[in-house]
């Protein structure tokens, strides 16, 4: 069972989905949200480097679990930020054949892009970035974290 | 808020699907209930998404989670289609908060609970309380991961 307890957010390592170059920020998203959507391209518009860890709600956003699973697959063939740009850019086209269609345009192996994307090891490395950002505190998304500390949250008023 | 080692004040609340629930009959087992202001609020749907995504972890650790807010079982059970929770969400409904002003999370003058997490143990004692600064913002999942060390 895995450890949940508080933990600072992990610094930006090799493993990591980084775009971007210098001194990083770190972003908690989840695919299927549309706040990341929108904060998405400023996010990944800005100066300096920006690493993506997954944080898919499923309960909330039904379809983000395969939605993470197609940009880790999609990072495998070295294209993660272009699934993610192309997720985040047409929110409302998310069902597998929508997802072929990305892979298509994006140029990869649809073979491996299945296979991969159901994987075990997917199923991990998402899991992995989810239960970091719940030991952080992640409480919503988009989560931005500079040098590990919390810098900015969608405000609510309840 | 209630104190740690006092007794949980038992209660009987509907359940989104009307049916009753009472504390005391969690008895022997640990329960973390989890007070949020109302079905619906943007934070109060991040809190129980996310906690619900945590659920498996939490029931490992032996706990049932509860959560409870002033609304009636007919908004639970639609709060808890539209987030897809299946946590199960008490009605604090009539008299108007009053198991939450019993653990002291109710807000007078806004009309609802505050965020307030209590874990009560086997034998119906809180054995721990957190209550959020404000409404506005809610103890992430690895604050209960914490007290249940």
């Amino acid at each position: 069972m895995s450890d949940l307890t508080s933990a600072p957010v992990p610094p930006i390592g090799p493993e990591d989905h980084v775009c971007g170059e210098g001194e990083g920020l770190i972003v908690y998203a989840d695919l299927g949200c549309p706040h990341c959507a929108a904060a998405w391209a400023e996010l990944a518009a800005r100066p300096g480097g920006l690493a993506f860890r997954h944080f898919p709600v499923a309960s909330k956003h039904p379809r983000s679990p395969a939605l993470h699973a197609a940009a880790e697959a999609a990072g495998a063939q070295g294209k993660f930020f272009a699934m993610v740009d192309s997720l985040y850019g047409d929110r409302g086209r998310v069902d597998d054949p929508h997802l072929w269609e990305r892979v298509e345009r994006l140029g990869l192996d649809l073979d491996r892009f299945e296979r991969d994307r159901r994987s075990a090891a997917v199923a991990e490395r998402v899991r992995r970035d989810f239960q970091s950002g719940i030991r952080a505190g992640v409480a919503g998304t988009p989560a931005l974290f500079d040098a590990c500390t919390l810098v900015a949250v969608r405000e609510r008023e309840f | 808020m209630i104190a740690a080692g006092t007794p949980a004040p038992d209660f009987t609340l509907r359940d989104q699907d009307g049916e009753e629930v009472s504390l005391s009959s969690f008895r022997g087992g640990k329960v973390l209930l989890v007070f949020y202001p109302m079905d619906f609020s943007p934070v109060c749907s991040d809190q129980l998404s996310i906690y619900q995504e945590v659920k498996p972890e939490i029931a490992a650790k032996g706990v049932t989670m509860l959560g409870i807010s002033i609304d009636h079982s007919y908004a639970h059970k639609a709060f808890q289609e539209k987030l897809g929770v299946d946590t199960p969400l008490l009605a604090d409904f009539e008299p108007k908060g009053e198991v939450a002003r019993a653990y002291g999370s109710y807000l007078d003058g806004l009309g609802f609970a505050n965020r307030t997490l209590v874990l009560v143990d086997e034998d119906g004692t809180v054995a721990w309380a957190y209550e959020s600064p404000n409404p506005g913002e809610f103890p992430g999942a690895n604050i209960i991961f914490d007290a249940l060390v």
